[in-house]
């Protein structure tokens, strides 16, 4: 087969690639739990996680070279920053493009056109401010192997990027489980209405829902920021992939999310293997299409209230 | 906000207050639009064009222009009883601009004659505005109009289809790597376009539209995008990034006439011209025929459609590929005209300015389709030729974005409404229907 031959390679990269879907794909699952909509502006929130990010990390490294707990430093606040940009831009998303429709309880369509609407103002005028060029993150750290597994070997990269998103998806997951907040997610995604008349201020737990979603999108960008550098352009195609891992575990789910991001960054980068690599958005496009056909309530079956 | 709290401070007070807010909303409103049409920015100095825009005298005419609004609007709050009263009386019951029948035909006849008469007095730039950009995309928003005002459906990757017509109307032709059986005249090759666009929306939309509405939008954004990847990847069929050169321009050739459209505007725009109102009259038969009448039905409730015996999967399958036809055919008529096709021209930013024309003539009305897409395709051209406030042309998809959400929030019936689409989204505003083909399915499944 194409693809035993670098077998654990792919894996390893499968994986880096699956954590960055598996953030971004909370990000659309959250949405879709409380709001039972696609947020189509969710790309230009992991795009702006990664702008933030670089002008952070351009004013605190500029041409130094960090080392050890300096590099740790610089990844938090790289990720703070990140996460923090993306939390402000989906804010701001929810106050102006879709609550005035929620007071007016607008068609589902026009949410929809709305969020491409402001999807596409914020790409362009990214594209207009920042140059349309790709911009490369300082890196805090020196990359290089760290350890070999099955003969792969992990880079630095790789473990950054492992390490910290799973310490974002415990978080999360803790959050969404234990806390007050994540109760009221979750009693939203059950039934708004009733939540409503227990009490829940829905249009705080959709802003803070919506920020969590922007926590984790925005980091991700920084994430795939450091490797592949920043432009105005860097949201589609991860977002696209991101939305197919959260249909591949059951939207609506955030543990089905998680696993579908995995499952997706292996399985595209087994399937690139097989063809070039020119075609991985096909692979990825083809996996949508089959898991829609196929068994479109994902993996792990969709529903926030249940399944978290 | 009659219990506005005692104790807070001024500060909460002025938070509280709807007007402060309002008016805080305005003059956002305003800078943000000092940074739309400021200067650009770089990669070098990200803050540049920020700066530019907002530290410059010129953001003074902003706010003022966001306190003006802000004016506006509280006057017009102010007397909110008055006003109510007054565009009640305009649009409570939804009426036909032109009430009577006969005053209709002679305007819509007025409209043609002037279509027909004025472009031959326009110099050769204008007429090549007029087909390029301005009658493909005519064509293109009306076959948008069938997917998203009638059947209520996102279709979000609508470029594909043309892109299908195109690479068809280059391959039966025989421009094209790989060559047809037999050549065909641009003529015999449209059927054949139409018919390969018309298969990949079947082929694409009968898996996806059985699912939640919503689905469709991101997987046709997705086909958008993985069509010019084919397109630009299977080199030895498509010719690769380069693009295609060569197809030939429609010519007759038939009872003794013979006529070539080669290359001046004017001809294609008279072609163009009876394919748009054909395609008018057959998308105005189909919206009060039977099948215009079920897809009204699934808009205001599918579940109620589909228990009166309506097929609701077949009706959807059936605007999703006369859409993606009408893209083809466009696509086709395009190719042969400027002899030419490249996949980096098929951008899903194309499929979002489609949407744009749509939306901002009006959501199921022909008129909307064809004055909204006129409208904002002349407009860039117009600007370009007589620069307004630095209005550049790169930005274009700045503004058309932060139209399509301004329309959302104030007038989601566009500017030219069709009066059942008004009334539908009125009536769903107040819960009564969906007002789209998004709600199929959408309870837990799990």
């Amino acid at each position: 087969m194409c693809f035993t031959q670098n077998f654990w390679n792919l894996v390893v990269s499968g994986l880096a690639d699956g954590f960055l879907y598996a953030l971004i794909a909370i990000g659309y699952t959250l949405v879709y739990g409380v709001l039972q909509l696609i947020n189509f502006a969710h790309s230009e929130v992991f795009m702006s996680g990664g702008f933030a990010s670089y002008f952070i990390l351009n004013a605190a490294i500029g041409t130094s070279q960090p080392h050890g707990i300096g590099s740790l430093a610089f990844l938090a606040l790289g990720t703070v920053g990140g996460g923090l940009g993306g939390a402000l831009v989906a804010f701001l998303l929810e106050r102006v493009a879709y609550r005035p429709l929620r007071r007016r309880n607008a068609p589902r369509l026009a949410f929809l056109i709305s969020a491409i609407g402001a999807s596409y103002f914020i790409y362009n005028i990214a594209g207009k401010e920042f140059g349309r060029n790709a911009l490369e993150i300082p890196s805090p750290f020196t990359n290089g192997p760290v350890f070999s597994i099955f003969g792969a070997t992990v880079q630095t990269y790789y473990v950054v990027i492992a390490v910290s998103a799973v310490i974002m998806l415990v978080l999360v997951d803790r959050v969404v489980a234990m806390t007050r907040l994540g109760k009221g997610i979750r009693a939203v995604a059950q039934d708004a209405e009733t939540a409503s008349l227990m009490g829940v201020n829905i249009d705080r737990v959709i802003s803070q829902t919506f920020i969590i979603g922007g926590i984790l999108g925005g980091a991700a960008g920084f994430l795939f920021g450091l490797n592949a550098g920043v432009v105005y352009t860097m949201g589609f195609t991860p977002a696209l992939k991101a939305f197919t891992a959260a249909v591949l575990g059951g939207i609506g789910n955030i543990r089905g999310a998680m696993i579908g991001g995995l499952l997706l960054g292996i399985v595209e980068n087994l399937g690139v293997a097989c063809t070039q690599a020119s075609w991985r958005d096909v692979v990825a496009f083809g996996i949508l299409v089959l898991v829609l056909l196929v068994r479109p309530t994902g993996i792990l079956g969709e529903q926030l209230g249940r399944a978290a | 906000m009659t219990a506005a709290p005692r104790r807070g401070s001024a500060l909460r007070r002025l938070w509280t207050s709807e007007d402060a807010r309002r008016g805080f909303a305005c003059v956002v409103g305003g800078l943000v639009l000092a940074v739309m049409t400021g200067p650009e920015g770089s990669s070098t100095a990200p803050t540049s064009g920020f700066t530019g825009s907002l530290f410059h005298a010129r953001v003074i005419g902003f706010i003022v222009f966001g306190l003006v609004l802000w004016g506006l609007i509280t006057v017009r709050r102010r007397y909110a009883t008055q006003v109510r009263a007054f565009s009640d009386k305009v649009t409570a019951a939804p009426r036909r601009l032109l009430p009577d029948k006969r005053v209709r035909a002679v305007v819509y006849l007025a409209v043609l004659a002037f279509a027909i008469a004025y472009p031959a007095t326009l110099n050769s730039f204008w007429q090549e505005v007029l087909v390029d950009q301005i009658g493909v995309y005519v064509l293109l928003a009306i076959g948008l109009n069938v997917v998203v005002g009638y059947a209520g459906l996102l279709d979000l990757g609508y470029i594909a289809f043309f892109a299908i017509g195109a690479y068809s109307a280059a391959y039966w032709t025989g421009a094209l790597p790989i060559h047809p059986p037999f050549h065909l005249n641009p003529f015999y090759a449209i059927p054949l376009a139409i018919i390969a666009a018309m298969l990949a929306g079947v082929v694409l939309g009968a898996p996806t539209l059985r699912l939640r509405g919503d689905y469709l939008a991101i997987v046709t954004l997705g086909f958008g995008e993985i069509i010019q990847i084919v397109a630009t990847n299977l080199q030895g069929v498509t010719g690769g990034a380069q693009g295609v050169i060569g197809i030939p321009h429609f010519s007759i050739h038939l009872l003794g006439i013979h006529y070539d459209w080669g290359i001046n505007s004017l001809p294609y725009y008279y072609l163009l011209l009876g394919f748009v109102v054909l395609v008018l009259f057959g998308f105005h038969f189909l919206e009060n025929s039977r099948v215009g009448r079920a897809w009204v039905a699934i808009r205001e409730d599918e579940v109620a459609a589909e228990s009166s015996g309506i097929n609701v999967l077949k009706y959807k399958v059936m605007a999703f590929a006369i859409g993606a036809s009408t893209s083809g055919f466009a696509g086709m008529l395009e190719a042969s005209k400027i002899s030419f096709v490249e996949p980096a021209d098929l951008t899903v930013q194309l499929s979002i300015l489609i949407l744009v024309l749509v939306i901002f003539g009006g959501m199921g009305s022909l008129p909307g389709a064809v004055v909204g897409a006129a409208v904002l395709q002349w407009l860039p051209q117009y600007l370009r030729v007589h620069p307004l406030l630095g209005f550049q042309q790169q930005d274009i998809y700045i503004y058309l974005g932060a139209l399509l959400v301004v329309m959302m929030i104030f007038r989601p019936e566009g500017i030219i409404p069709s009066r059942r689409r008004k009334r539908e989204i009125g009536l769903a505003e107040h819960g009564v229907g969906h007002a789209d083909a998004l709600s199929g399915q959408s309870g837990p499944v799990a």
